[in-house]
């Protein structure tokens, strides 16, 4: 019986009627995860996810009931704290760093019975989107090896869709989520700002962080959802509003989905959309339309600045929250090489960051740093933080009810299907223009979700095989579950 | 274009070391991504400005500033991380 290519609910199933137990199966993924050259793990945690399997095993025997996700094995980005383990936010600069505490959302799914095979790869200090960025070397891509998997979570992402774990959890600043579970043809949901705690997720911008989950399908994205959201005291930015329990009714009088309205924002199907990638998203929305959705055009005027002003109040809160990398607290420091000619402590500021950061963090602090600095504060932050009102605005109106707003928009999550390793290596901006249309969701602190909606023949390996395309679901803030109805509900009309 | 003078001030405002070759990347690159902003040059003003949503403090999420004891355990994890120290303290070098 292969054991790797489950649900998580068929995986429940079988070890609740002891088909398998929770250690054969993490045995069968960390054998697979082991031959793997997609390069998605940067540490495996062996002897962690077996205690944890063999502890659900005991309780199976021992006849108690277990939880959804009891004895189901996952993958951990490496920007999250699982203690006792190394967490390197796949930088030098942490690369023999040892969590000392457990990030929320693992105390919560350990908690819940969570099998934790290992920490995936991802760009350094999660900025990027094709984990080219990594200290560690690129992920590849499931589909095509010779392609990158996205980023910043692209060994998450990558993962689930090469069945190295059955969910991973990713985290999502501009796109990180969303674009390597769509260049994967994985689902992938970054929830709304504050709906899951940030504790112990190494930090890149603070205002734009959050964590979220990546799986085969809609169920179980949502499924790990409910396990890890919630108010925590440990992140002040944490909320404890109420995530809407929308379910939709697809049967009899009360049918919704004629009720439901999809804004499709014209703004993102403007010039730069490879025709081949807006034919498919075009498609999933006709059958939308065929299957009795309401969809409108919508106008999102401010889009255009997106991706500017992401770019500069990203950098800017990251340059501060990389202060703390200075070779005194933890990380690699000068201190501890005998060669190193360190006179004072400015010295060891310098070359500790100087060698330990890769060549990305430090372009992002030297930006927010020069957007930070006095003379060109008022020009960049705050215009920046002007363009970001503007941009909420937008969304603001689009969801709107008394202004003919929408309850959902669709759109593309990425311009483009997975791109070649090396392509957009050198270039920074052309790397920084693949989240054109991730960005301003999180500039506005909303939820959206990227779902496979279809494939491209891909000219490198035949027709064959194809490189995965996702739609993006975009939600008003809490609106979860609207977005995970509904994009079940477009799952088992695609398939 | 940002000047190699720039640069070099902003990369020690910001605690960096940069080698000549990163010198010139960073040069080139800075410059083309600050061009990139100036489109937010033609942006129009919000209708309610970014402070005007500020409450004040009043429903501030903030904890209080006070101390939370750790678990001993969780402490002595942290100290251990320290490139340098000596008992419960982390030793740096001299500031001048």
């Amino acid at each position: 019986m292969n054991l790797t290519n489950f649900s998580i609910k068929e995986c429940h199933e079988g070890l609740e009627n002891k088909k398998f137990s929770s250690k054969e199966l993490a045995l069968a993924y960390l054998e697979k995860i082991k031959k793997s050259d997609l390069n998605s793990f940067l540490n495996i945690t062996e002897s962690l996810a077996i205690s944890q399997a063999e502890e659900v095993d005991e309780k199976i025997i021992r006849g108690e009931g277990i939880g959804l996700l009891e004895g189901i094995p996952c993958a951990i980005k490496d920007a999250i704290l699982v203690v006792g383990e190394k967490c390197t936010a796949a930088s030098k600069i942490l690369e023999n760093y040892i969590a000392p505490y457990d990030a929320t959302v693992i105390k919560k799914l350990k908690e819940q019975g969570a099998v934790i095979l290992g920490k995936t790869n991802t760009d350094e200090f999660t900025m990027g989107a094709s984990t080219e960025n990594s200290a560690f070397g690129v992920v590849k891509n499931p589909h095509d090896k010779t392609r990158v998997a996205g980023g910043s979570s692209g060994g998450s992402a990558a993962a689930v869709a090469a069945d190295e774990a059955i969910y991973s959890l990713g985290s999502d600043t501009g796109g990180s989520i969303r674009q390597p579970a769509s260049f994967c043809g994985v689902v992938g949901l970054c929830p709304t700002y504050g709906a899951v705690s940030r504790y112990g997720l190494i930090a890149h911008a603070s205002s734009f962080d959050q964590i979220g989950p990546i799986a085969k399908n809609v169920e179980d994205c949502k499924t790990v959802f409910d396990a890890i959201k919630g108010k925590d005291p440990l992140d002040a930015t944490s909320v404890k509003q109420e995530i809407s329990n929308f379910k939709l009714s697809l049967r009899g009088a009360s049918n919704q989905i004629s009720n439901l309205r999809i804004g499709v924002p014209k703004e993102y199907f403007a010039k730069g959309l490879d025709p081949e990638v807006e034919k498919i998203i075009k498609n999933a929305i006709k059958k939308a339309e065929g299957a009795g959705f309401k969809i409108q055009e919508v106008s999102l005027p401010a889009t255009e600045y997106a991706l500017a002003c992401y770019y500069i109040l990203v950098p800017s809160e990251a340059s501060a929250n990389l202060a703390r990398f200075d070779g005194i607290k933890y990380g690699y420091s000068e201190i501890r090489n005998p060669k190193s000619e360190i006179r004072n402590l400015l010295d060891v500021y310098l070359k500790s960051r100087g060698e330990g950061l890769g060549a990305e963090p430090k372009r992002r602090i030297m930006v927010g740093t020069y957007c930070l600095s006095s003379g060109y504060y008022d020009a960049y932050y705050k215009k920046a933080q002007q363009v970001r009102q503007l941009i909420r605005q937008d969304f603001t109106k689009a969801f709107d009810p008394s202004a003919d707003g929408v309850d959902l928009l669709f759109c593309p999550v990425s311009p483009f299907p997975a791109f070649k390793i090396g392509e957009k290596a050198d270039d920074p901006l052309s790397m920084y223009l693949a989240d054109i249309y991730t960005v301003a969701v999180k500039l506005a602190g909303l939820p959206g979700l990227s779902l496979p909606v279809g494939k491209i023949g891909n000219p490198s390996t035949g027709s064959g095989q194809g490189l995965p395309v996702g739609l993006q679901i975009i939600g008003n803030h809490f609106q979860e579950n609207k977005i995970l109805s509904v994009a079940q509900e477009m799952e088992s009309m695609i398939q | 274009m940002i000047s190699k003078d720039e640069v070099i001030k902003i990369a020690k405002l910001a605690r960096l070391e940069l080698t000549e070759k990163e010198i010139e990347k960073m040069q080139k690159d800075l410059s083309a991504i600050l061009d990139y902003f100036n489109l937010l040059k033609k942006a129009p003003l919000p209708r309610q400005s970014f402070a005007a949503q500020s409450d004040g403090g009043k429903n501030s999420n903030l904890r209080k500033d006070e101390v939370i004891v750790q678990k001993r355990e969780v402490v002595e994890k942290i100290i251990q991380s320290a490139p340098d120290k000596k008992d419960d303290y982390i030793k740096v070098k001299a500031v001048l």
